[in-house]
């Protein structure tokens, strides 16, 4: 008899009472423009939840005993009910662990997070000085982290978390981003670069090379302090496991609630396909996760597809349903990163390559030029 | 250096002959295979694959002794087996020496 957790995959794939990593997505504002937002962000959607149903989905997550949820968005803090959603999450017993991209992160309000040991942030920095960071993030947004984390630090908050999604331009500063979060006292998390939402656009200049992946798989095995949120699973064929569950847990352990109230399997794939339902229409969450027709079929038993013969897919599993559907790449076939590049060579084989289009886009317009 | 001293306290080893409990840091949700349990303050995910071992677990604050636990709730055939158990639960603070 044991109680260790690897043994448990098979479990998962049937599904849990309730899902270990829930995201909410509260708004699609965003102040930001990320060329790689998984969500399309930008605009507020009117459809979004009000405060009150934000109240009784709290309520409900408390019922169904959800540990704790991820908050992200779009921007988070710029929802004026921010802090009494969160404070009604901790009142109810679900921990807190949000995503901020730090610009609305002033001294009192990390002094208001810091009073509260159920909660945790992230903040998003994607390079290790501001160039690299602004290239992605745009302009400004290198000194609007730093300043956040100035005032986590200088508000007492304690380990708070660095969240950096691993490009081919800040791959090579990696160690400087572990030396950043040293200084800061901060935990590194590294999570995989998807082709979903705008990520798309920026697939093709953004995603890593192959030896890049070599690089990080090595570095990622030297430092299995280094929190990933189980993102490089596909990395595991390379040999060893690396931490974690090493299995798509999209439907089975993790889902996203979406700003208005649509669940779909995982935060990387919001479009139709991978929409369970919206929580309005079925009068709860918890019906969604238990009984939804598309997490019933993603809990079934998966075929191995093209990946069959390959002796790598007990270690990779076909890799990240996300990453192939945006790219173009059956879900049965292999992951367009995968190591040994057979995702490459698909891609490079087929005469038309069809991307899905994108269902939702929040982007914010650039406005038309006025011609004189 | 004087944080590895406060962690080498033998705080980590499991003493079956005194009083332990479900850390009240800990939220157990029961499963199919037994029950998840999450720490709020490590915040570490643990996996109680077994319906007796999360009886036994929530029963452990009765007892005495974490020994008279086992006996009562899953029998003496099985002791070695759950004192195992509950040792690998001490690590990560599910269960805690009252």
């Amino acid at each position: 008899m044991s109680v260790k957790p690897m043994a448990l995959t098979d479990r998962f794939k049937q599904g849990l009472g309730a899902p270990i990593c829930l995201t909410w997505e509260l708004t699609y504002a965003c102040n930001l423009a990320c060329v790689h937002c998984l969500s399309s962000s930008g605009v507020r959607d009117p459809r979004e939840l009000s405060t009150g149903e934000a109240m009784a989905l709290i309520d409900e997550m408390a019922a169904m005993q959800i540990f704790y949820v991820n908050i992200g968005g779009g921007e988070p803090m710029i929802r004026s009910d921010f802090f009494d959603i969160i404070d009604h999450c901790v009142a109810s017993g679900v921990g807190v662990k949000f995503s901020t991209n730090g610009t609305r992160l002033t001294l009192d309000k990390a002094k208001r997070l810091a009073a509260n040991p159920m909660v945790d942030v992230q903040i998003s920095l994607d390079g290790a000085d501001a160039a690299t960071n602004d290239a992605v993030r745009g302009e400004g947004s290198w000194a609007a982290s730093i300043a956040a984390m100035d005032n986590l630090v200088e508000a007492g908050f304690g380990e708070f978390k660095i969240s950096v999604v691993m490009t081919r331009h800040n791959i090579p500063q990696i160690d400087q981003l572990h030396s950043l979060a040293e200084h800061y006292g901060a935990q590194l998390r590294l999570t995989r670069f998807r082709p979903s939402g705008r990520g798309a656009d920026s697939w093709e200049a953004l995603h890593p090379t192959q030896a890049q992946q070599r690089e990080l798989y090595a570095w990622l095995l030297e430092h299995p302090m280094v929190l990933t949120g189980d993102s490089f699973f596909h990395l595991s064929a390379l040999g060893n496991s690396l931490e974690g569950l090493n299995l798509c847990g999209a439907g089975r352990v993790v889902c996203l609630i979406d700003p208005i109230g649509d669940v779909y399997a995982c935060p990387f794939v919001i479009h139709d396909e991978f929409l369970a339902g919206n929580i309005r229409d079925e009068g709860s969450f918890k019906t969604i996760w238990q009984s939804s027709e598309l997490f019933t079929s993603l809990r079934e038993p998966t075929s191995a597809g093209a990946c069959a013969s390959c002796g790598s897919y007990d270690a990779c599993q076909g890799g990240c349903m996300a990453a192939k559907f945006f790219t173009g790449l059956p879900l049965d076939g292999p992951d367009p990163e995968c190591v040994f590049g057979h995702g490459e060579r698909e891609l490079a084989s087929q005469v038309v390559t069809i991307r899905p289009a994108a269902r939702s886009d929040h982007s914010k317009r650039t406005p038309l030029a006025v011609r004189s | 250096m004087w944080r590895l001293l406060i962690t080498a306290e033998p705080l980590n080893t499991f003493t079956p002959h005194q009083p332990w409990a479900l850390s009240t840091k800990v939220a157990l949700r029961d499963e199919s295979f037994g029950a998840l349990a999450y720490h709020y303050g490590n915040r570490r995910l643990v996996f109680l694959k077994s319906r007796d071992l999360v009886d036994l677990v929530r029963d452990l604050e009765h007892h005495d002794t974490a020994a008279e636990a086992i006996v009562a709730t899953v029998g003496l055939e099985r002791f070695d087996a759950y004192v195992q158990a509950l040792d690998s639960l001490v690590e990560s603070e599910v269960i805690y020496e009252r």
